[in-house]
């Protein structure tokens, strides 16, 4: 029986076992309601549940421990000549058996028969049932493949019966608890609370399984180039890993990459932070209502637009504008119509990059200076300050805390941003200080080193973890710095 | 000397005395300068808005537009299927020459001497190369229409769409621009013969990846994400609430639930690219779920969106004043009564808000999406979540690092799909909050 029938038969097992549960409980309660301690459905719920509950459990176990099981035991039946060739050419065996395992199916009685002779061809007569079979296949395969179909079968009626066992099981104990004083609302409660419990688990789950993935995969990267070697190299040039070779030596220097990430970042926040807090001190301090409630939302469209949109500007606008402005501007000064920015630079990924950040700064900025306690503002003003000497002698003193956190998330977010830098930072890996020319990233490094075809065994593309948990790092640590500083800073004024 | 002129000094010295002199004047410029600032600030993020959206849509309107040539294609035996034997071999008609009949109408259309090869060639080429399979699908789907001669509409070459839209400067000299001085006069004939023209291009709805910009569409990019955003719907909505209810209502103040608190917060400031690495670790490497597989993508965008849901979702339960859970205590229902049958109601309209902007997030986002291989040339449409697909984002990434003109006028327009559905997402958001929010 396939997998999603037998979970469609549990459900239906459920649904007997629910209205099972209510009709046992009125018929207990003997007509009156209020005989019962809790009420008729979640009598049925909880028979549903024990029907249901450990029946998905036992299938979920089965469903991971039975092919490792029968993997482990069709392995053991390979002829030892097979065995004593090492892991990598038992791995290709079972893959083999297992596609000949699919073929037997297909076969009729005296063709099996013919094959395990030795009389026919495995791969044409598999062919012809259009099984196709990476090598030539030999005849101890057939033996095998019928060892794996008949545990395989065994396997599924064992799992079919056992599951729907405990389903029906479960839902008779269930029913046989059923009385007019059972605390049914309470035992199903406990289980909605359980998976409200393993629901909120899950977001600590994802953080285990960011680092363990990270630092398992990073780790192995480690043991073929050293962490000194990564963290302080100065040149970038992994070379192409080419298939088998075990990873040939490459240079994999951090330094230039996080360079580039910083500087662009730089740029960036040079731009979005005046921009972002003159903004939010006007929207905060002295834009009318109306204003407000119109050049706000329009400045949040900003952050709504995917990056993949502001990666085509910088691409088709910014990029060949400052470009073509370069040009123009040399050719005034100098008559040599050169243009000295690339169209791919830092100042390009910069200042898109900053475009994106801009609301970001703004509403953050907006929220903290709004925060600022309304006596403040009132005392400056009342000893004859004007509101732009209250905003930057009270308010933004005041605010500086808060601010610098909201920066700090902003600076963050620029780290780890990733399409505008791939498609307008470039993907020269290189150290200088001239913003008008190409230098790439962490971020564009991961991408292509993970993009296409690739194995999971050479430094190439191990090293986008050692990477990526660089990130990681850098970004959490900012992340929570600012959180701290701005949790902080609200209990301050609350 | 000085006493005659003393006077006159005092007088007009006597108002600074008397009114010191605090500089009224340099504050007050310095105030409008403040205040002008803080104005050219906010136009600089709205010109820029204004600038980005604009670079989109002049780019991009065009592509809801082709050029197609309607041309009467004679599907004769005589090319299709010489031997006869359509009805035994199947091959046949896969592998017929259909450009010939293309090469033929066109001839006959223009008028051309069919035996000057240059000159045939050059009209061909004005016909998308796509025409092949488009009459090959006919005949297969239809085999009777061998022999008889039906008007067939087919896309015009990306470079005859792009003159016949007026976007080819031809005034640049001809060895320089792809668009022959020939071509330009065939097509304006045809155009005035009625055979060539523009018409609403259904095509970048319905098509998929292509390597020819005319026969390139976002359909089979938005199926795929379509499919994503149902596995992220699915999962994340449910698994969010839950995990907001029992942070917010049940779970008990201590180190555990603050670590966890700390942590979602964290999340939701992880940059997307790390998701990304997750899934290929965890998903691809350690489960061993197929590359390029849209389930993939949908758990990583689940991952992704889960923080901002519940954050969402925390605000919209926290904003159920406690009166409301204290009467339903009083009443005598259970903590969990209350919550389900009157706190989480309440809350709806404000967590579907959350779910509805982190959806639209998880829709437009790319980076993750390439770790996963989902950076995939599809042409055909993935029947089920398993199957390799890609994203409308990523297919926006894919076409802008094509180099042709044509190529840029349709990443712009899969730009204007997917902002309108952005836009869609969050007009429904703006809608549900203004339609259900309650202020207690």
């Amino acid at each position: 029986m396939s997998t999603s029938l037998l979970l469609l038969l549990i459900i239906v097992i459920g649904f007997i076992a629910y209205f099972a549960g209510r009709a046992r409980s009125l018929a207990q309660a003997g007509g009156k309601l209020s005989n019962l301690h809790s009420l008729p459905g979640y009598h049925g719920s909880y028979v549903a549940i024990w029907a249901m509950l450990p029946a998905a459990l036992v299938l979920g176990t089965w469903l991971i421990a039975a092919p490792i099981y029968i993997d482990g035991s069709t392995r053991a039946a390979l002829p030892d000549t097979v065995q004593s060739q090492g892991t990598a050419a038992v791995q290709l065996a079972l893959g083999q058996v297992k596609s000949v395992a699919g073929g037997l199916l297909r076969l009729s009685g005296e063709e099996v028969a013919a094959l395990q002779s030795g009389a026919a061809n495995l791969r044409s007569t598999l062919a012809a049932k259009g099984v196709a079979l990476a090598g030539e296949g030999e005849p101890y395969m057939v033996t095998v493949a019928q060892h794996f179909n008949a545990m395989a079968a065994a396997n599924r009626w064992l799992m079919t019966a056992a599951v729907l066992l405990i389903a029906i099981a479960g839902g008779i104990y269930a029913i046989r608890n059923i009385a007019t004083r059972f605390r049914a609302r309470n035992q199903v409660e406990r289980v909605i609370l359980g998976s409200l419990i393993v629901a909120s688990s899950i977001a600590i789950l994802t953080t285990v399984g960011i680092v363990a993935s990270m630092l398992s995969e990073a780790g192995r990267f480690f043991t073929m180039v050293s962490p000194f070697e990564f963290f302080f190299g100065t040149v970038w040039d992994p070379r192409f890993a080419a298939a088998g070779s075990g990873g040939a030596s490459g240079q994999f220097g951090l330094v230039p990459l996080l360079t580039g990430t910083l500087y662009i970042a730089f740029v960036a926040m040079l731009f979005a932070v005046p921009i972002g807090l003159f903004a939010a001190i006007y929207m905060a301090e002295y834009a009318s209502p109306r204003l407000r409630s119109t050049a706000k939302p329009l400045l949040e469209v900003l952050a709504g637009i995917p990056t993949i949109v502001y990666g085509f500007f910088a691409l088709v606008t910014v990029g060949p504008f400052l470009r073509d402005i370069s040009a123009q501007l040399n050719g005034l000064a100098t008559g040599n119509y050169q243009n000295f920015i690339q169209a791919q630079s830092v100042v390009t990924a910069g200042i898109v990059m900053g475009i994106m950040l801009i609301p970001f700064v703004s509403s953050l900025s907006d929220d903290i200076i709004t925060q600022v306690p309304r006596a403040l503002r009132d005392g400056s003003l009342g000893l004859g300050a004007t509101r732009s000497e209250t905003v930057k002698k009270v308010i933004l003193p005041a605010a500086l805390p808060g601010i610098v956190g909201a920066l700090l998330l902003t600076a963050s977010r620029a780290v780890g941003e990733t399409m505008i830098v791939v498609l307008a930072a470039g993907v020269a890996a290189r150290m200088q200080i001239n913003p008008f020319e190409p230098m790439t990233t962490v971020t564009v490094k991961i991408v292509n080193q993970l993009t296409g075809d690739l194995e999971f065994t050479s430094p190439q593309t191990l090293v986008a973890f050692a990477l990526g948990i660089t990130l990681f790092v850098i970004t959490l640590g900012l992340n929570i710095y600012a959180l701290y500083i701005v949790r902080k800073y609200r209990e301050q004024y609350e | 000397m000085t006493d005659i002129a003393s006077p006159t000094v005092r007088i007009s010295a006597r108002p600074e005395s008397a009114k010191r002199d605090i500089g009224i004047k340099r504050r007050y410029a310095a105030e409008r300068r403040f205040r002008a600032y803080g104005i050219a600030a906010i136009s600089t993020g709205l010109f820029f808005l204004a600038l980005l959206l604009w670079t989109v849509i002049s780019n991009g309107y065009t592509a809801f537009q082709q050029t197609t040539i309607t041309l009467p294609i004679e599907f004769t035996e005589k090319v299709i299927d010489p031997n006869g034997e359509r009805t035994t071999d199947s091959k046949v008609l896969m592998t017929a020459n259909y450009p010939l009949l293309v090469r033929d109408a066109l001839v006959k259309q223009l008028g051309i001497d069919a035996t000057k090869r240059p000159l045939v060639k050059q009209a061909t080429d004005m016909v998308s190369a796509s025409s092949r399979t488009l009459l090959r699908d006919m005949v297969v789907a239809d085999p009777s229409i061998v022999g008889k001669t039906i008007p067939v509409t087919l896309l015009a070459e990306a470079n005859i769409d792009s003159a016949n839209k007026g976007q080819i400067d031809l005034k640049v000299e001809e060895s320089k621009r792809k668009v022959k001085d020939q071509q330009v006069t065939w097509m304006n004939e045809l155009a005035s013969a009625g055979v060539l023209k523009k018409s609403f291009n259904t095509g970048i709805f319905t098509f998929g990846a292509s390597s020819r910009p005319e026969a390139a569409g976002v359909g089979v990019a938005a199926l795929g994400s379509f499919y994503m955003m149902l596995i992220v719907l699915v999962l994340s909505l449910p698994i969010g609430v839950a995990a907001s209810i029992y942070l917010e209502e049940f779970a008990p103040k201590n180190r555990l639930t603050d670590l966890i608190e700390v942590n979602i917060n964290n999340l939701a400031a992880v940059p997307s690219i790390v998701y990304g690495l997750l899934g290929l670790a965890v998903f691809i490497n350690f489960a061993g779920m197929p590359r390029s597989a849209a389930v993939v993508g949908g758990f990583v965008l689940t991952l992704m969106t889960l923080p901002t849901i519940i954050i969402a979702t925390r605000a919209a339960l926290k904003a159920v004043p406690p009166s409301i859970r204290s009467a339903a205590l009083g009443l005598g229902a259970s903590k969990m009564q209350t919550i389900f049958h009157h706190v989480l109601p309440l809350a709806m309209p404000g967590i579907l808000t959350g779910t509805i902007i982190g959806l639209a997030h998880a829709l437009g986002e790319t980076a993750p999406l390439l770790l996963i291989g989902m950076v995939a040339f599809v042409v055909d449409y993935p029947g089920s979540p398993m199957e390799p697909s890609t994203a409308l984002p990523v297919q926006i990434y894919m076409w802008a690092n094509e180099a042709e003109r044509a190529f840029v006028e349709r990443t712009s327009g899969a730009i204007i799909i997917l902002l309108i559905f952005l836009v869609v997402m969050n007009l429904g958001a703006i809608l549900l909050r203004r339609r259900f929010e309650r202020r207690w």
